[in-house]
């Protein structure tokens, strides 16, 4: 996700033609943003720049929640080991860009395994409950392997910290899942888990359980396959899980209800048909079950000039004369050898093209995209690694 | 490492570990070989490689090109379904005539899985350790899952060897193990790309690998390699003619004013290739005497199985 160029320093390309929503209108009202997208199309650098772009144009504390940072946005953001921990970017940060923000911006990284100890802290009925969850030895390998566990956590910090952080804009980049679609269904498939069957038949005593097994023929083969012993290992676990049931699906009802009901959605893609394929069905999915979708990012997108009628008639006539153009060149006084400048303008030409192809592959994509209804925005791929604090702030307010 | 029998790959996603593993198998297949790709549930991407359709858990043939087609060559592809997959378990080694009425309850089985840890994996991973122990190919090429849930992936029966003390599972571990561990057998095929967090990436799960008895890192694959543009005196007379506004003047009156943008795309690539080779320096340094097999970013036109030819075209010619 590092690598995610958007727009930096150089020659600054036109916001998308259609224009941003605006910044302040993409964040809503409550002022909560979640950037989703398919892996490595650069969804941490996007909201590490919205959230920039903001807190550097108006006033109010803002959060940027990220997930795995690359070491030199972690950097720039000032956040680095530091857990579960939210960071003001200090002003020393802020002056080495040469900004002068207006409001705060706060960065946290999202520690998932300590997410998961403060949400057993926080609903265990006790501190014995806690400790003995904990300690259990099922507990984190159970924690790290729900694919869902990692969504869900995000979620639930988010709503932590909408609900107690006195931030006007948090933003929220998702973690990796095995679709984007899980991060928006991983409240429901929590509140599934309290409710299902299976829990319920681990964590029941062993004598009901063993009458219930004469009807249950896929019990006995759990039983033949797992073996008792892990069976009731499992089950000692759920039992103490299940104690927190309720603050679990009360959690996961609230959570839910805040990302259909107050949080605004910003799709990341590349102009890649496969990341842009999952962008659009994810885009889709969010639509259909009554998500806001309030814009969708083209990042590393192919910069507008090189579309441009010009650049296009030079490109050509480089691609298939270079020759005769160094020779003409050459002929004309230049002090400069026709033989290596002909090779360098064929090069400058097969760039163009390669570029020219891209732009027209980018024009197929982002039709598939227009479908979401929402406003398009490119990012510009650029030289440089977008890194620093003021590169940020200038590719974030594109967005807006 | 194409005369292993079991190659996972794997890699940060994003960087076109599918596309990888599908052209590893077509490059195996075309040395004659017999091979089964096998995706991740639910991930269209391998039918996509081969411009097949979708998946199932049945292994489908993929036909050969004329040209491709050696003695004993062969392609097949599949996606794996925990569900299936313990279904073929019970049907051969329980006996138990129970398999049909499992469908119904698929859900309920995915929650278990999630529930015991490394059962789902297990499930994955025996199922293709069994293809290999079998015989049923010459070599196996897994889309693994990517850098973050691999090494818990193949760790799975090591997982269950400690957590579930009897039962049919834990008696199956040891010979999964045996398979995996072996460096002859198998081994892990990391997909980078020049960039900063696959690098990382790449780095962290190497380190990770070589820390505990698992499967052996086979080679790293550097993938979407960006070509270089200029030789260095093509270089600087790129850089020259820019500069001189004499030389510069005549060339923009010769090829139009378009000329400056397109040299600024010029520009653009130097620059991505200058930032993917401080990357690829990195990779290189902390891989030790791993293989690493560079390919290049594909022209972005090709799709499915010319895209796939492409790559293990390219592959092919690292392997020599």
């Amino acid at each position: 996700m590092s690598s995610a160029d958007g727009v930096a320093a150089g020659p600054q390309p036109a916001p998308s033609a259609r224009g941003g929503p605006g910044l302040r209108e993409l964040a809503g009202s409550r002022g909560i943003v979640v950037i989703g997208g398919a892996g490595g199309v650069g969804k941490t650098t996007v909201a590490a720049s919205f959230a920039a772009a903001v807190a550097a144009t108006e006033p109010g504390r803002v959060l940027v929640l990220t997930i795995d940072p690359a070491r030199r946005l972690a950097t720039s953001l000032g956040v680095g080991e530091l857990g579960n921990a939210e960071t003001l970017v200090g002003p020393e940060r802020w002056a080495e860009a040469g900004i002068r923000p207006r409001g705060e911006l706060w960065a946290a990284m999202l520690d998932t395994r300590a997410a998961w100890d403060d949400l057993v802290r926080r609903h265990a009925p006790d501190a014995g409950t806690a400790r003995a969850i904990l300690a259990n030895r099922l507990y984190a390998n159970v924690t790290s392997r729900f694919a869902e566990s990692h969504p869900y956590v995000a979620s639930e910090r988010l709503h932590e910290l909408v609900e107690q952080g006195g931030y006007d804009l948090v933003v929220v980049d998702t973690p990796p899942s095995r679709q984007a679609i899980d991060v928006i269904d991983a409240p429901r498939r929590m509140r599934e888990f309290f409710a299902g069957r299976l829990l319920r038949w681990l964590i029941a005593p062993a004598t009901s359980r063993l009458v219930g097994l004469a009807s249950r023929p896929f019990f006995v083969l759990a039983d033949r396959v797992l073996g008792a012993q892990f069976l009731a290992d499992v089950g000692a676990f759920f039992r103490l899980m299940s104690t927190m049931e309720d603050g679990f699906v009360s959690t996961a009802d609230a959570v839910e209800t805040m990302l259909r009901d107050e949080a605004r959605f910003v799709v990341v893609t590349t102009p890649e048909p496969g990341p842009a394929r999952e962008a659009a069905t994810f885009a889709a999915a969010l639509v259909e079950r009554g998500h806001r979708l309030g814009a969708v990012v083209l990042n590393r997108a192919v910069p507008d000039w090189v579309t441009a009628e010009p650049t296009v008639h030079t490109g050509v006539l480089l691609a298939t004369d270079a020759e005769g153009v160094a020779a003409q060149v050459a002929g004309a006084g230049a002090a400069v050898p026709a033989g290596p400048l002909g090779r360098v303008l064929a090069e400058v030409g097969r760039s163009h093209r390669l570029l020219l192809a891209a732009a027209e592959r980018q024009d197929a994509v982002e039709g598939e995209l227009a479908g979401a209804g929402a406003a398009l925005v490119r990012l510009a791929i650029q030289p440089d690694e977008l890194t620093d604090l003021g590169a940020l702030v200038r590719a974030g307010r594109l967005l807006g | 490492m194409l005369g292993r029998r079991l190659l996972f790959v794997t890699g940060k996603g994003g960087v076109g570990k599918t596309a990888v593993a599908a052209a590893l198998g077509l490059c195996a297949a075309r040395a004659g070989r017999n091979v089964l790709v096998c995706a991740q549930d639910g991930r269209p991407d391998l039918g996509v490689a081969f411009g097949a359709g979708a998946l199932g858990f049945e292994p489908v043939r993929v036909p050969l090109d004329e040209r491709d087609a050696v003695a004993g060559g062969g392609l097949a592809l599949m996606t794996m379904r925990t569900e299936e997959s313990l279904r073929e378990y019970v049907r051969i080694h329980l006996k138990i005539p129970l398999v049909t009425r499992l469908g119904p309850l698929a859900r309920t089985l995915d929650f278990v899985a999630d529930a015991a840890p490394g059962v789902k994996e297990i499930l994955s991973v025996g199922k293709l350790a069994w293809e290999v122990r079998e015989d049923h190919y010459d070599l196996v090429v897994v889309d693994a899952p990517a850098c973050g849930d691999v090494v818990g992936y193949l760790d799975a029966p090591a997982a269950v060897e400690e957590l579930v003390h009897v039962g049919m599972i834990r008696h199956q571990t040891e010979w999964i193990r045996e398979v995996l561990v072996d460096p002859a057998c198998s081994g892990v095929v990391v997909v980078s790309t020049p960039e900063e967090m696959p690098t990382t990436e790449t780095l962290e799960l190497l380190g990770a690998l070589a820390a505990r008895p698992s499967v052996p890192a086979a080679a790293v694959v550097a993938n979407r390699v960006l070509p270089e543009l200029f030789t260095r005196a093509e270089r600087e007379l790129f850089e020259g003619v820019r500069a001189d506004a004499g030389s510069w003047d005549r060339l923009v009156a010769a090829t139009g004013p378009g000329l400056d943008a397109a040299w600024r795309g010029a520009e653009l690539a130097v620059a991505l290739r200058r930032r993917a080779s401080a990357h690829l320096a990195r990779l290189r340094a902390g891989v030790g005497d791993l293989p690493v097999l560079y390919a290049p970013e594909l022209d972005g036109g090709d799709t499915g199985l010319r895209r796939t030819d492409a790559l293990a075209t390219a592959l092919g010619d690292e392997l020599g």
